[in-house]
């Protein structure tokens, strides 16, 4: 029966993973793959990132909670029978065989023909564009090389999903961006769902058709890049993708998704509230140091603040600005270094200020 | 700021001093090793008479021929036993959690403690027709007559093949704790059953271990004194007894220092053939 095309590829279904008894690697996880998709597990290390995605390879099983695939339960399906490739961190090829052997090593396990897998290692050496390399020992490859066939051993058996554990942590980080390109890329032509493990918060942003953050054992938030960006839910997730300015304030009144608040040092801030506060509750209010307005811009926006330089760095695309403001010299800035930009010198008084919508009042 | 003659004079003298503290194992080895072992390749060639005719027995002597390869059986079964099992406890130290290694490596190292004779010994003791194990098989009635287990084939394979445990798990292991089990792991996420990521991916990595336990199994095998001499009950002459028997009591100084020369030759020959196959200063550590 071919399941309905709404149905999603992966489904993790109240999944609890502890280890030893007591710590929970990884709690009450209820997670969709879709088809095709592209999806990535973010978090730092120890978040349950890879514990999920073991889990999922079947190299560990639940504690308790199922996983599904296409429908089909697979919790007590062994690892070899799932029918998923798999991209390891340290590439993990076989350092006995050929690059050739190494990506028919899928297809002689299942008994194909040689002629069919000649073709299909062909294939699939070309996809990685790696086309003439095939005789050689993986020792004799570069790390990108290595990478290129670990995917391409992955996917040469045309599997309905590939796992990728942080395969590109062991690169250098031009070889990792051109990767990263590469992969997605690969994505797009293949038409194959993809789950991919990493801490990399650009590397998620730069790949993936949706981001599964999480943190300290749970899932926190699941939303494409650019809405886990511009409308984290919580104050974890602002502060893990980006740089965050994050005030500690208090919500005076609550009106409709929007608030006024009060921080500490008494200043009235209004903010959007995507999580109903009640009055007097405890929130962090944050703004990206991108979407902060200077000097003359900051006279219309509703939130407008005096502030005093305190460091400029110059990062060549954009400068940062280090200000005090708040009762703290911790708020930053962003600007991009277009063209007229105006030049900024430490100890200088400045007004900020930022729209409602910019600003985020988070609870705790 | 040091001068390039500087540096030079550092490097000679630091070398310069380690060669000093390992010259009087040199000087030692030399006199006590070289010179002797020169002696016996030389009366090979001179007793009784100078030439070659010593060697010559090598080709007509059918009681010379027997020996040799009565021991390159011996060795061969030996090396094939010990590896077959020394693969399986190295396998089960891999696989162990810290702790039970150590204890694995303890009690693999524990033979080495006790003497080759007093293992003997304690073999004859245990295999003989009114030994333990002969006595409980007995009286489980799986069998009604003693297994003749000892002072026979058996009895010496059982003895050379515990002698030589340790050296094949410890080459082993030392082998496989290389071994990155990623790979094992991988294999499976490709699809390969438990057995199938074994035999395609671990055992082939495990070629360079095996290749030299069983190259030093072979060769300290081919040399056994002791052992055959006790467990052996003199049925199985290997050729370390029957040199002994041509020094000692024949006195045919010429054909036992012959049949010493062989098999020093025979082991540099054996090393020198697996040189040409594999690394062997990588294989034995270096």
């Amino acid at each position: 029966m071919v399941p309905p095309v709404s149905e999603p590829l992966v489904r993790f279904v109240n999944v609890r993973k502890s280890y030893d008894g007591t710590v929970d690697a990884v709690r009450a996880l209820d997670l969709e793959v879709a088809r095709s998709e592209f999806l990535t597990l973010l978090g730092p290390s120890g978040s349950g990132k890879t514990t999920t995605l073991t889990m999922l390879a079947g190299f560990e099983r639940p504690t308790e909670g199922r996983i599904l695939i296409d429908g089909e339960d697979v919790t007590d399906v062994p690892v070899e029978k799932r029918g998923i490739g798999m991209v390891f961190q340290n590439y993990a090829l076989f350092p006995n065989m050929t690059v050739a052997e190494n990506i028919a090593f899928p297809l002689r396990v299942r008994s194909v023909s040689r002629a069919e897998t000649a073709s299909k290692v062909a294939r699939a050496l070309s996809m990685v564009r790696l086309d003439g390399f095939g005789d050689r020992k993986p020792q004799q490859l570069s790390g990108g090389q290595q990478q290129r066939v670990a995917v391409a051993r992955a996917l040469v058996f045309e599997p309905r999903l590939i796992l990728l554990d942080e395969p590109l942590g062991a690169l250098d980080r031009q070889l990792r961006e051109q990767m990263q390109y590469e992969l997605k890329h690969l994505h797009q032509r293949l038409d194959v769902t993809m789950v991919y493990v990493t801490h990399d918060q650009v590397e998620a942003m730069t790949m993936s058709d949706r981001v599964a953050v999480f943190s300290t054992g749970a899932l926190r938030q699941v939303a494409e890049p650019r809405r886990l960006y511009e409308a984290p839910a919580s104050l974890f997730v602002a502060r893990f993708l980006g740089e965050s300015n994050a005030l500690a304030a208090t919500v005076k009144r609550p009106d409709d998704g929007r608030c006024l608040a009060t921080l500490a040092t008494g200043e009235a801030v209004t903010a959007t509230m995507p999580t109903a506060c009640a009055a007097g509750a405890a929130v962090h209010l944050v703004v990206r140091p991108e979407k902060i307005l200077l000097g003359q811009a900051a006279q219309a926006a509703p939130n407008r603040f005096a502030a005093r330089i305190a460091e400029v760095t110059f990062l060549g695309d954009q400068t940062r600005l280090r200000l005090a403001a708040f009762g703290a010299d911790d708020f930053i800035v962003k600007l991009a270094n277009t063209a007229g930009q105006a030049s900024f010198a430490p100890g200088a008084e400045i007004d900020i200020g930022w729209q409602t919508e910019d600003c985020r009042a988070l609870a705790e | 700021m040091p001068s390039p003659s500087d540096g030079r004079m550092a490097w000679s003298m630091r070398h310069g001093a380690y060669w000093l503290a390992i010259l009087p194992a040199v000087a030692m080895l030399a006199v006590l090793y070289l010179v002797p072992l020169a002696d016996v390749l030389v009366t090979s060639v001179t007793d009784p008479r100078l030439g070659l005719d010593n060697y010559a027995l090598l080709l007509t002597s059918t009681s010379v021929q027997k020996t040799l390869l009565t021991t390159l059986r011996i060795a061969a079964l030996t090396t094939f036993i010990t590896l077959l099992l020394g693969y399986a406890v190295a396998y089960a130290m891999r696989a162990a959690s810290t702790g039970q290694q150590r204890l694995m490596l303890f009690c693999v190292l524990l033979p080495f403690w006790i003497s080759v004779l007093v293992r003997s010994f304690a073999w004859i003791a245990l295999l003989g027709s009114r030994g333990p194990v002969n006595a409980g098989l007995m009286a489980w009635g799986i069998i009604d007559e003693p297994l003749p287990l000892v002072r026979n084939e058996t009895g010496l394979l059982i003895g050379m093949v515990h002698v030589m445990l340790p050296y094949a798990v410890l080459t082993l292991y030392a082998n496989m704790r290389g071994i990155d089990v990623r790979l094992v792991a991988a294999a499976r996420s490709l699809g390969a059953s438990r057995f199938q990521a074994f035999r395609m991916v671990f055992l082939p990595l495990t070629r360079p271990g095996l290749i030299g336990a069983g190259t030093l199994v072979f060769i300290l095998s081919l040399g056994f004194y002791v052992t055959p001499a006790l467990l052996g009950g003199g049925k199985v002459l290997m050729i370390a007894e029957y040199v002994a028997v041509q020094i000692n009591d024949t006195l045919r100084w010429g054909l036992g220092t012959m049949l010493a020369g062989t098999l020093m030759l025979s082991v540099l020959a054996a090393l020198w053939a697996l040189s040409r196959v594999v690394d062997v200063k990588r294989l034995f550590g270096a």
